[in-house]
């Protein structure tokens, strides 16, 4: 223990900078390979050098935390750290994070972070522990735990403004389209290869005396926004500049809002002003709806003949590309060391991380079908289909999103009043009002917010 | 009983007790038993409003730095046009959530009072919503409000109605809130008249009915003045709770479509617990609380103006 303390404190964090040789603070993901060769040197890795310690680990209630908490018995086997974790709801799990990272003493030591939602606040309120020492630290970090395989876009989300990583990405959710291939073929109509071809085919799938509508997507406030900036990245545009400035009124964003409130009015079920992913889905899997935007992380109830009336039968594809961009919206979920942990967990900690976060681990994920990986690997494995619900077209889409993959989201602190008021006027829209005029009111409305946020 | 005067006795204790006047007597041991309430009522009741004050007078942001603003928050809030709509709905949704339930919970009442077959069995299943917890009934009406799946859309088609949008349009919203509010408090309200019912005297019907008087008129000037203080015990009850109303719209509307069934209640969550303004949201509490208990004031006027003996 006292040489792991060490190890961070004094020379090994210094000696992985130097040996690295990218500089961290500025280098950020160009920094990582360097590191994995670092990590990479040592041949011979102790997993036992933490054993007695006894970690909390707060994850959030979603299958992918059953699967945590699936493997920790091994872990603790491995390892012979004990674990104690508790799943939380999400909403209430974020809540809990906040105020007890804000407390310094948290009462865990590992904590899953929504990095699309409390990345900037975990930055700012110092909640995480840099995780780049740790991979550097070649006795501190497994051989084959090859940090240069995890993707894109989900180091993207784990990599803060400073250079620093503080989370290491578990889970990235790609916003796709399920379509329903029978409604589809019915018509003769093919998967949309752009975004107008897309209003195009759900105009024609849209049949109201049959009660079947040619598309379904989220109105509930909040919830709807990941919608909006679906379309938007279509139009190659975020909707907070890297400098920090709102593009919410633009002449693009008002593109994506009227897309959005044409494909939800006209071609959708009466009352998706109210719809969450929930209601969608189930509309989805009744048959009502041909086509729903949504994450790939609600796949598998789709897939289950006992429940789904669309099972066998569902499409997996690409977000279509915008006008003048091609991307996939993003989301992600990561796990992070607490910084007022005891240094004696810290070690530990990293351990549970690594292990839970390994190539084995996230090949499970994919395969159970509780969400998309955020490394490369269990994409190459030819087993990855083997006994899986999923068809083909359900791992290429998987695949083709990651490489178009773009946050859904700013990475500002106040990313929940964001979506509350940009979330309204998208509702506002569906009632009637004028989209330009919404989102200048609403661009208005938080521009102060967002200013305030950062002094 | 002793043979002492009870005059005597009384005058001669109160003399003894009388401290010398600007002096208090400290010796007196009972103070040693109010002490532990007082710490209580000052450390759970008094500390916390007077530290929901200062929080008020502060611009609190989580992860930011905290200065006094003096009433900047208030000033603020009356500007907040969001704020003052959820104070609107609020009170729509008081109005019907109490009307709603008091006046079929009285109804039930005069039905369950009257003696008929099975009464028993048909009072247990009236009350039963009433035991159910609020949070998973709320997810059952969820699904049940659904446009396209929900069991009332099918039912209404099957007498020809054509399908509502309930919770899913702007305008239906509280209402249809109001709807299972109705369902899960009518009983509680039934309850309470039901126990005035039962204690009410029976001369004044003896002596109408050797009047002539029709039902109609016992119960208009009878039963109904009797029941009165009963009636405003249930008014008082269901308009404190409908004003703090929460769970049932967190479940099933979280305050939408759009803000259209934020109530001030789920206004001050989503500034405290969802975008963490400490100082906005305290502001909020001390509004809500003048709002509460002006209310509570003026329904414990009425309650005691209509008191039998008044």
């Amino acid at each position: 223990m006292t040489r792991f303390t060490n190890s961070l404190t004094n020379g090994l964090t210094r000696r992985g900078l130097l040996r690295s040789g990218a500089g961290f603070a500025g280098a950020g993901l160009i920094g990582a390979p360097a590191l994995v060769s670092s990590a990479n040197a040592q041949s011979k890795f102790d997993w036992k050098q933490f054993k007695g310690e006894k970690i909390d680990v707060l994850l959030v209630k979603n299958p992918r935390a059953d699967l945590i908490q699936g493997a920790e018995k091994a872990f603790t086997e491995l390892t012979g750290i004990t674990v104690s974790s508790e799943q939380v709801p999400e909403q209430q799990q974020r809540q809990k994070a906040m105020i007890e990272f804000s407390s310094g003493r948290p009462s865990f030591d590992v904590s899953f972070i929504s990095l699309h939602v409390q990345k900037r606040l975990a930055y700012k309120g110092k909640w995480l522990e840099d995780l780049k020492p740790y991979i550097a630290d070649a006795t501190l970090t497994s051989p084959d735990f090859d940090f240069a395989d995890f993707n894109k876009a989900g180091l993207a989300f784990a990599t803060q403004s400073d250079g620093s990583i503080q989370t290491i990405p578990q889970f990235v959710d790609y916003w796709m389209v399920y379509y329903n291939k029978e409604l589809f073929a019915q018509k003769g109509l093919a998967y949309p290869k752009s975004m107008d071809e897309l209003m195009k085919t759900a105009a024609a799938l849209t049949d109201p005396s049959k009660q079947i509508y040619g598309f379904v997507s989220r109105g509930l406030k909040n919830a709807n926004i990941p919608v909006w900036t679906s379309w938007l990245l279509g139009q190659d545009q975020q909707t907070v500049s890297p400098d920090g400035k709102l593009l919410t009124d633009t002449p693009e964003a008002i593109w994506a809002a009227e897309f959005y409130r044409k494909l939800n009015k006209e071609y959708a079920p009466p009352g998706t002003i109210g719809f969450n992913w929930n209601e969608c889905q189930t509309t989805f899997m009744q048959g009502r709806a041909a086509m729903w935007l949504d994450g790939i992380g609600f796949a598998t109830p789709l897939e289950d003949k006992t429940k789904s009336r669309v099972a066998g039968k569902v499409g997996y594809g690409i977000t279509p590309p915008g006008p003048k961009a091609h991307h996939s919206a993003t989301f992600a979920d990561g796990i992070g060391i607490s910084r007022g942990s005891s240094k004696a967990k810290k070690g530990a900690a990293w351990l549970y991380i690594q292990y839970m976060t390994s190539k084995k681990e996230q090949l499970k994920l994919i395969k159970s079908g509780a969400g998309s990986p955020a490394r490369q690997s269990p994409f190459a494995d030819p087993t990855v289909n083997e006994g899986s619900i999923f068809p083909k077209d359900y791992f290429e889409c998987l695949l083709g999103s990651g490489k178009i993959g773009e946050p859904g989201l700013p990475a500002i602190i106040p990313v929940t009043e964001f979506r509350d008021v940009f979330g309204v006027a998208l509702t506002n829209m569906l009632s009637g009002a004028d989209p330009a005029t919404e989102l200048k009111k609403a661009t208005e409305a938080f521009k102060p917010v967002l200013d305030k946020s950062e002094l | 009983m002793t043979g002492m005067p009870a005059t005597s006795l009384g005058t001669g204790k109160a003399l003894a007790a009388t401290p010398p006047a600007g002096h208090y007597d400290f010796s007196r041991k009972y103070w040693l038993f109010v002490l532990p309430a007082v710490v209580i009522i000052l450390a759970v009741i008094v500390f916390p409003w007077l530290f929901t004050f200062f929080m008020a007078t502060q611009e609190w942001q989580v992860t930011g730095a905290t200065s006094f603003v003096g009433l900047a928050n208030f000033y603020t809030l009356f500007q907040d046009t969001r704020f003052l709509e959820s104070i609107g709905h609020t009170f729509y949704f008081t109005i019907l959530g109490v009307a709603l339930p008091v006046f079929f919970g009285t109804l039930a009442a005069l039905v369950f009072h009257r003696e008929f077959p099975f009464r028993g069995l048909l009072r247990t299943i009236f009350v039963m919503p009433m035991m159910a917890t609020p949070v998973a009934v709320s997810l059952v009406w969820t699904m049940m409000f659904h446009p396209q799946l929900g069991v009332l859309n099918y039912l209404l088609s099957l007498v020809g109605i054509p399908p509502q949008a309930w919770t899913y349009d702007p305008a239906t919203a509280i209402p249809t809130l109001v709807l299972v509010e109705v369902w899960f408090w009518t009983p509680l309200v039934m309850l309470i008249v039901l126990g005035g019912l039962a204690g009410l005297p029976k001369e004044p019907y003896e002596s109408a009915l050797i009047d002539g008087a029709s039902d109609w008129q016992m119960f208009r000037h009878i039963t109904l003045p009797l029941l009165w203080p009963f009636i405003m015990i249930a008014l008082v009850i269901r308009t404190i709770d409908a004003l703090k109303v929460f769970d049932t719209i967190v479940v099933i509307t979280q305050g939408g479509p759009g803000t259209a069934s934020e109530t001030l209640n789920y206004f001050l969550y989503l500034q405290a617990f969802q975008f963490y303004k400490i100082g906005y949201a305290s502001a909020v509490v001390v509004i809500f609380f003048v709002i509460i208990v002006a209310l509570s004031l003026l329904l414990l006027y009425a309650r005691q103006k209509s008191k039998w003996d008044a």
